[in-house]
């Protein structure tokens, strides 16, 4: 095909949306409401992931070890603790920092009460050195408690086995409800694509025969309406993407406001830049890819002449 | 350049639109196939232009034997006829030159040639001047030379006219005519389904008569007589 052909046809796609503006005007709303939805729910998911990862690296284990260990010992079951790819960070907290930690804790406004406890028995967590270990990944804890409990001088380890279930029960389902969400929603855009693009074939229907009549092979006739559907499907991915970049920031400030337990537990949200830099090309690719396959599928249909 | 060779076509229901019909029209030659409605005439237009296929019998046009022509060829076929209908068919919301023009797309002629050929065959038809029109605000005479400028300029083998007349008053009838007639001169091979008698008789070419389905007779410089 010439590239003046393609250039005739990216023109005439141009001319179709002004020429039929009613069916063009429901197509990019149709697209838009799609897009907005889909945007929504990324966000949504993006935000929810962030939060969830957030929450993980709060939930910990705890190793402690055999009584009177040497620190060298010690020294090695942090390192091959340490070098486990699944670890993300492993905390050596020494006896007299436990019980310091613990007093500040519990023993505000009395400290003369800690320093008694302290001095009748030396430390009362004398036996608390321990190593705090976070992992990369929540599910992946139950398989380093059991390499730790393994070690040699290790007395035992300590976690929240119904914290990990839960979150890791949670991460599973937020990612299968997304998914089928986002299916369920390209599926329906296609269709209501399709169905709009229907629409303005038939009315074309004359033009197309006429195309048809004069010796116009599929691709020339199919081509401008593809164009019209990728051009269509961009407008409709940009409009809901504009608006929901500035509803996004709106929200965000708002919330963080109105709830500050996000930013004083689970370092608040978001920022929208690094919500779009994922759903701009997305959203822009998957408008285009709608508009593409509704008008393809569409065409295909009418072009028996 | 046109050959119907022993050519049924049955629909359906009923009695079939043509029955047996053999017929050789040469490279050149001005024909009008005449009948009542009901004749077959309509049938024979389509079987030309490969939109339906005969049940029995078989098709040659142009060196195209259109029974075994493949659905991907069709647009190649096509695009050796030139086709002029009854109601124009003109895409409305084109003017005159980008309705002539649409025919050389199709065929992706490069502009520089689209620039020179379509200005030339718009004043073959007369309507030079009327280029930016919009078909609405043609005349039916004029729509029609739109239309036959859009036939003509891809200078077809063949040039199928359905009807041409049908919606024109009789000044503008003898005017397309005239065209008509001035493109067979030039070469082109001319078929022209009507049933306008006023215009056969006058223009004393071979006709060729339809009656239910069947050829009644074929003559040169023949004439339309009441069925």
């Amino acid at each position: 095909m010439r590239i003046s052909t393609v250039g005739y046809s990216a023109k005439q796609g141009i001319k179709n949306i002004g020429r039929n503006k009613m069916f063009s005007i429901a197509s990019i709303a149709t697209m838009s409401a799609c897009i907005f939805m889909f945007g929504l729910f990324f966000s949504l998911i993006m935000n929810f992931n962030f939060i969830l990862k957030n929450v993980e690296s709060n939930v910990g284990i705890t190793v402690f070890f055999d009584e009177g260990l040497d620190q060298g010992t010690i020294d090695i079951i942090g390192q091959e603790i340490s070098n486990r790819t699944d670890v993300k960070s492993c905390t050596y907290v020494s006896a007299d920092e436990a019980w310091e930690s613990f007093s500040e804790r519990y023993f505000e406004g009395y400290e003369d009460a800690a320093e008694g406890f302290k001095n009748n028995q030396d430390n009362p967590l004398a036996n608390s050195a321990h190593y705090e270990v976070y992992v990369n990944e929540i599910e992946d804890q139950n398989d380093l408690v059991s390499f730790i409990e393994g070690l040699d001088g290790v007395r035992s380890v300590n976690q929240s086995q119904e914290a990990t279930k839960t979150l890791t029960t949670i991460n599973q389902l937020v990612t299968i409800v997304s998914l089928v969400i986002i299916i369920i929603l390209l599926i329906v855009s296609v269709f209501l694509i399709s169905n709009t693009v229907s629409m303005g074939i038939t009315i074309r229907r004359e033009e197309i025969a006429i195309m048809k009549y004069i010796g116009a092979t599929n691709a020339f006739v199919r081509l401008p309406f593809m164009l019209e559907g990728i051009i269509i499907g961009v407008i409709g991915a940009i409009i809901p993407l504009v608006v929901l970049y500035f509803l996004y920031q709106k929200a965000v400030t708002y919330m963080l406001t109105r709830f500050t337990v996000l930013t004083d537990f689970m370092n608040g949200l978001l920022p929208v830049e690094q919500v779009f830099i994922w759903l701009l090309p997305i959203g822009i690719i998957l408008g285009m890819g709608i508009g593409f396959i509704g008008s393809t599928v569409t065409v295909r249909k009418h072009l028996k002449v | 350049m046109i050959t119907l060779d022993h050519v049924s076509k049955s629909y359906e229901k009923g009695h079939p639109a043509l029955d047996n019909i053999s017929l050789h029209i040469d490279k050149g030659e001005f024909v009008f196939v005449v009948g009542a409605s009901g004749s077959g005439k309509s049938t024979f237009i389509k079987l030309l232009l490969k939109e339906l296929d005969p049940t029995k019998g078989t098709i040659t046009v142009n060196g195209n034997v259109l029974n075994k022509l493949p659905r991907r060829k069709i647009p190649k076929y096509r695009r050796g006829l030139g086709v002029v209908f009854q109601d124009f068919r003109l895409l409305k919301d084109r003017n005159v030159y980008e309705n002539v023009a649409f025919a050389q797309r199709v065929i992706e002629r490069p502009t520089s040639v689209l620039k020179k050929n379509v200005p030339e065959v718009l004043t073959l038809v007369g309507l030079a001047d009327k280029y930016k029109s919009l078909p609405k605000e043609l005349s039916g005479g004029e729509q029609q030379r739109v239309a036959l400028a859009r036939a003509l300029v891809n200078r077809p083998d063949i040039l199928l006219a359905d009807e041409p007349t049908g919606n024109l008053d009789p000044r503008n009838s003898v005017e397309i005519m005239k065209l008509l007639e001035e493109i067979n001169a030039r070469g082109t091979t001319v078929v022209v389904v009507t049933h306008n008698r006023e215009i056969v008789n006058a223009m004393k070419k071979r006709v060729v008569r339809l009656r239910k389905g069947v050829i009644i007779s074929d003559e040169k410089e023949g004439v339309y007589v009441e069925d």
